[in-house]
This record gives C-alpha cells, structure tokens and sequence, in this order.
C-alpha cells in the first residue's frame, strides 16, 4: 500500500513518463535496420496467424491488447527514483502463441507511437523489436522448454511464466543497449550494465503481473488458457 | 503432458471477453492515473549518460503524454487511456476477424 501512496504522490507531481524510444536516439542506419528485421518478422508473423487462428481466439486478441495497453499505462516504482511498466510480450503469447503475440504486441506499441507519440516513429521499428518480438517470441520459447523441463504446462505454468517474462525484460533491454551502442549514441560498456541493472528489477514487475493476470484467468475461466492450441475442426484441447 | 485433467473452470460465461475489457477498463480508470511519474529505465539511463537530449519532438501529435488537451490531470489521463484500449481492442478484433475469416 505505501508503494502506491507514494506512486499517488508522484503522480500529483507530473503526468505518466511514458516512453519508449523517441526518435534521436538511434542512429538512421540502425533504426532502418530494425524497420526492416520487424517488417519481415510481422510478415511471417501475419502468414502464421493468418493459416491458423482460430475464429474463437479473437476476442482474446482485443482482449490481451486492451490489457497490455492499459498496464503499460501503470509506471510502477522501482528503486533509486525510476519506473517500470509492463511489456506484456510473454502474456500475450502464452495465451495466444508466439505469432498471434506478436502482432498483439505491434499493434500496441504501434498505436501508442501513431497516437500517443510514446516512441518515435523512426524508432518505431526498433521499439517493436525490443519490446515485441524478442520477448515475445524468445520468451514463448524459453517458456516452453521450461514447462516441458518442469513437469507439463498444467504444473509448471506460473513458474515458467514468471521466469519468461522476467527475461523478456532484460532480452529488450539488451537490443535496445546494443542498438545505442551501434549507433554511436553511447558506449557498449556504460549502456549495458546501465540498461541491463535497471531491468532485472523492472523484470520483476513483469514476471508478477504475468503470473497475475494468468492466475485470474486460470481462477475464472481456466479452459481459455487452452485457447491458444485452438484449431478449427478440432475441440479445444481439454488438458 | 500433465498427469491429472485439470477441472476446467468456468465462472464467467460466454461473453468473458466483456469481464477482461472490464479489466483494462479499470486499470485506466484506478491505476493510470496512480503510476509514477518517474523516468522509467530507458530514460533513466539516457540521462544517467547524457544523451536524453538527443531525444527529438514527435513529428506530429495527436494525444501527447496520454493526455487530453483541456482537460485537467487524472481525467485527461483517464480518457486518453480510454481512447487507448478502445482503439486497440478494436483493431486486434478486426485484424483477427480478417485473418481467420477462412475459417468462421
């Protein structure tokens, strides 16, 4: 409770800091290059999904954005004075598969850039690569080795979530630290231990919101968490 | 996979996709406007490094720093967050409805 009286104060002092890389800080160059790697990834994301999504999971489409957007609006508190939000990336793809995800996760971004002018757009291609594709696809990976290492996705679901979405974090905050240093905007050696300390604890944030929201959703309506091996002509998969 | 079948549970109906926009809705309303004002971690470290100057203006704007012109502090924060889950609940259902349209 005290961490939100003082994020209360806070707030009275200023609006919501959002922001996600603004044009400037990436080199031409290197946002161009990020442009075309999320180009090409959102193109195979979108023939994936387009071959199989399952007219049941789109409601949790709009339902897993709506969400994400929403708490990317909650800075929560980290220490020495910084704030954190939640990506959403592994969420998103434990409850729609990696590809599906992923286009969740470019369209909020997406919307936040056009819209909001959180993030440039120049840099929009690297923001949804940092915060969208890495986490999302890398994190649904790590998440299934280590449900399968575990015991079953129905046993290790929480654990193997929590630990996905902690890593998603530090995966973003690596690239974008890459992409600072390849553009000249700051050496390897300060932004990588500057990014990557401050994210190991936002990553905490992360990790417990993911596991919350999954927890809710397996407390209210468990079979959904089964959505995403939707397959038309086929019963949602029952364990 | 797992040993047992796990009871599947069901305590909100067919329409529980109102319950998780419900969810965001409430987090814009209750939370947003509770959320630190604190730089978050990318722009903690680019002022920690001195390149938070480098950052350059929008190249338009339509709903800056998520707030509504002429309305004042939560409530502008409150609707642009609105606006927000609104305009992206809406396009991922209809990106959705288009891609598994083969299959309705």
């Amino acid at each position: 409770m005290s961490a939100i009286a003082a994020a209360a104060t806070q707030a009275a002092t200023g609006q919501p800091p959002e922001m996600h890389a603004p044009d400037g800080f990436l080199s031409v160059p290197v946002a161009a290059g990020m442009w075309l790697v999320t180009i090409v990834v959102l193109a195979i994301a979108i023939r994936r999904v387009d071959r199989t999504l399952d007219p049941r999971a789109v409601p949790m489409m709009g339902v897993a954005g709506a969400f994400i957007f929403a708490a990317q609006m909650f800075n929560f508190q980290v220490a020495g004075g910084t704030s954190g939000h939640l990506l959403g990336g592994v969420l998103a793809a434990i409850l729609l598969g990696p590809w599906a995800g992923t286009l969740v996760m470019a369209c909020v971004i997406a919307v936040q850039a056009l819209i909001f002018q959180d993030g440039g757009l120049v840099a929009m291609g690297a923001n949804i690569f940092n915060m969208g594709i890495v986490g999302t696809l890398g994190g649904f990976y790590l998440y299934r080795v280590l449900t399968g290492v575990l015991g079953g996705e129905e046993r290790a679901r929480m654990p193997a979530a929590a630990i996905a979405a902690w890593a998603s974090v530090v995966a973003g905050a690596v690239c974008m630290a890459v992409e600072l240093a390849v553009s000249g905007t700051t050496p390897l050696q300060l932004a990588l231990p500057a990014m990557v300390g401050v994210h190991v604890v936002i990553g905490i944030g992360e990790a417990l919101i993911t596991v919350a929201a999954l927890s809710f959703i397996a407390a209210t309506r468990s079979d959904l968490l089964r959505l995403r091996d939707a397959r038309v002509n086929r019963a949602i998969p029952t364990t | 996979m797992s040993g047992q079948p796990a009871e599947s549970r069901r305590r909100v109906g067919r329409r529980w996709w109102i319950v998780g926009l419900a969810v965001a809705v409430l987090i814009v309303i209750v939370l947003a406007p509770l959320a630190s004002s604190d730089p978050d971690g990318l722009e903690r470290v680019a002022s920690d490094s001195g390149f938070l100057g480098d950052a350059r203006a929008a190249l338009f704007s339509i709903i800056p720093d998520y707030t509504i012109p002429g309305l004042d502090g939560n409530l502008s924060t409150i609707v642009a967050g609105l606006i927000g889950v609104a305009l992206v609940a809406g396009l991922l259902f209809l990106l959705g409805r288009f891609l598994s349209r083969s299959r309705e």
